[in-house]
């Protein structure tokens, strides 16, 4: 059903957890849906220079959490920005259409976590 | 890797015994129990013997018993053939909200052909109360179908009550026991059942077969036109391999009936036990003592069901869940929901249904591995005894 990256993220997850001292912080999904994301950015001179999440969901939004967060360390926020759900999907080869609620979180959470960045510095 | 079986009520292995009979009627007996020659013969004198070992199961008479490919068809030709013949009298069901697809989808089907169906609530233990189905009775009401246990959560219902409410009042009273037959001793007399179906892949049978009883006296009309088999309320060449293979599986599991309900029921309260122990924030799910020798169904709360699934798997444990994201659909199980889970507790279920082949290791390995799954997704999970469960944020893709 999953592909063998998708298994490897989800056995594996990278960067799970908090940041302390994150200064951009994003939530998506519910509960009641069955999956929750949440992303802790730490910024710096607009670099991602570490990022962390925490998820509540199936295999599929553990899985693209931790790929989420692979593929934005180190970018810039114009990167970040750049990078859609699908291109999660694809960096992890693949994910079983049934699973289209799970698979379109981990992206948004990013976003939602660059924005909130960005309200958090414009204050 | 070791493997464990915990997912006896999805099904079951085939038992050696009666996987070397159905052998020998594909090879060596062959014949169709309708021809008059020897081949014949000799064939139709073993369905009419595995139809009696069947009926001896159930305390009924072998002319009560119907071959169907399985319980989806036992409970599409209970339905819809009572339904159907009685349609003068009435046109008035009563099930519930917690019946296998099977019914509900049946249900379904019938209020599109002029049929109006009553879904009755369950209890916090997913339990049907008899004051319920009394106050769903009208004169209208023609058949009331309620399980014997429940698939997901093992919760066994009154039903020697229902059956004697349903008889009293003169409305027929169907019971899809296809998780109960072969596990649960059932006398189809003593509980007032007039319709009953049952799935031999339940109990160590083949797939694909299993059988309606129908109390003598009691009319229903086919849903499948053919050939007169089954006194014309089954048409079609009999599935003789898979016939012999149901009898003989009966004939083993009332032989063991006794001592597989003691080993098994002792196991579960071990895991039971065992889980509670070991696990905070965790809810049994269904009644917790009028359930499936068994089954065994906990939510574990701020996790999901299919990432326990899948790191069981990894573990050699095959369980299952009534999470959304193995329901195939957007909500968690229908049963859950009707016990009164919230969705977020529903997500979070685990149904580990134990079998013949299990053993006191199996449940402490479950026992050594379960705990440290739950805890590594915990450890990974935004949900906690301080963080509030629901309503977070609206989901931006579904409606939730
Ligand atoms: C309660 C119940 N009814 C009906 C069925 C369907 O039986 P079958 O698989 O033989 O069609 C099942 C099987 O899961 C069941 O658990
Ligand atoms: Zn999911």
């Amino acid at each position: 059903m999953y592909t063998e990256k998708v298994m490897d993220h989800f056995t594996n997850p990278r960067n799970v957890g908090e940041i302390s001292d994150a200064n951009g912080v994003g939530e998506v999904g519910n509960a009641k849906c069955g999956d929750i994301m949440r992303i802790y950015l730490k910024v710096e001179d607009d670099i991602i220079k570490d990022v962390k999440f925490k998820t509540f969901g199936c295999g599929a939004a553990i899985a693209t959490s931790s790929m989420v967060t692979e593929l934005v360390m180190g970018k810039t926020l114009d990167e970040a920005l750049e990078i859609s759900n699908q291109a999660v999907a694809e960096a992890l080869g693949g994910l079983p259409p049934a699973k289209m609620h799970c698979s379109n979180l981990a992206a948004d959470a990013l976003h939602e976590a660059i924005k909130d960045y960005i309200e958090k510095k414009g204050k | 890797m070791k493997r464990i079986y915990f997912d006896h009520s999805a099904t079951t292995p085939v038992d050696n015994e009666v996987a070397a009979l159905m052998m020998e009627y594909m090879t060596e007996k062959f014949g169709n129990p309708s021809s008059i020659h020897s081949f014949g013969r000799e064939v139709k004198k073993s369905v009419d013997e595995a139809r009696q070992q069947l009926a001896s199961l159930l305390n009924a008479n072998s002319n009560e018993i119907f071959f169907t490919s399985g319980g989806t068809e036992a409970d599409n030709l209970a339905l819809k053939g009572l339904a159907f013949a009685n349609r003068k009298k009435g046109n008035h069901i009563i099930t519930t909200c917690i019946e296998h697809h099977a019914i509900l989808h049946t249900c379904d089907y019938l209020e599109k052909n002029g049929f109006t169906v009553t879904y009755l609530p369950v209890d916090e233990n997913a339990m049907v109360r008899l004051e319920d189905v009394k106050k769903a009775i009208t004169d209208k009401t023609i058949l009331i179908s309620v399980m014997f246990a429940n698939n997901e959560v093992g919760t066994i219902q009154p039903i020697k009550e229902i059956g004697q409410l349903a008889r009293e009042k003169g409305i027929y009273f169907h019971t899809d026991a296809v998780q109960a037959v072969g596990n649960y001793p059932i006398d189809v007399k003593e509980y007032n059942i007039d319709l009953l179906t049952l799935s031999a892949h339940k109990f160590h049978g083949p797939k694909g077969i299993g059988a309606l009883y129908i109390r003598r006296g009691v009319r229903i009309d086919a849903v499948q036109h053919g050939g007169g088999q089954e006194r014309s309320l089954r048409a079609g060449t009999e599935n003789v391999p898979g016939i012999v293979g149901l009898g003989k599986a009966a004939e083993i599991a009332q032989q063991d009936m006794t001592k597989k309900i003691a080993r098994i029921s002792t196991l579960r309260d071990k895991l039971i036990k065992g889980l509670m122990e070991k696990v905070p924030d965790i809810k049994l799910n269904g009644h917790p003592t009028q359930r499936m020798p068994g089954s065994v169904n906990f939510s574990f709360l701020y996790v999901e069901g299919e990432s326990l699934l899948l790191n069981l798997d990894l573990k050699g444990i095959a369980a299952s869940s009534g999470s959304a994201c193995t329901s195939g659909s957007l909500d968690p199980s229908h049963v859950l929901l009707a016990m009164g889970l919230t969705h977020e507790v529903a997500h979070g279920s685990l149904r580990l249904t134990l079998g013949r082949g299990n053993t006191e290791e199996d449940v402490e390995y479950c026992l050594t591995v379960l705990p440290e799954i739950v805890g590594r997704l915990r450890s990974m999970s935004p949900l906690s005894a301080s963080s509030k469960m629901s309503d977070s944020n609206p989901c931006s893709i579904c409606k939730h």
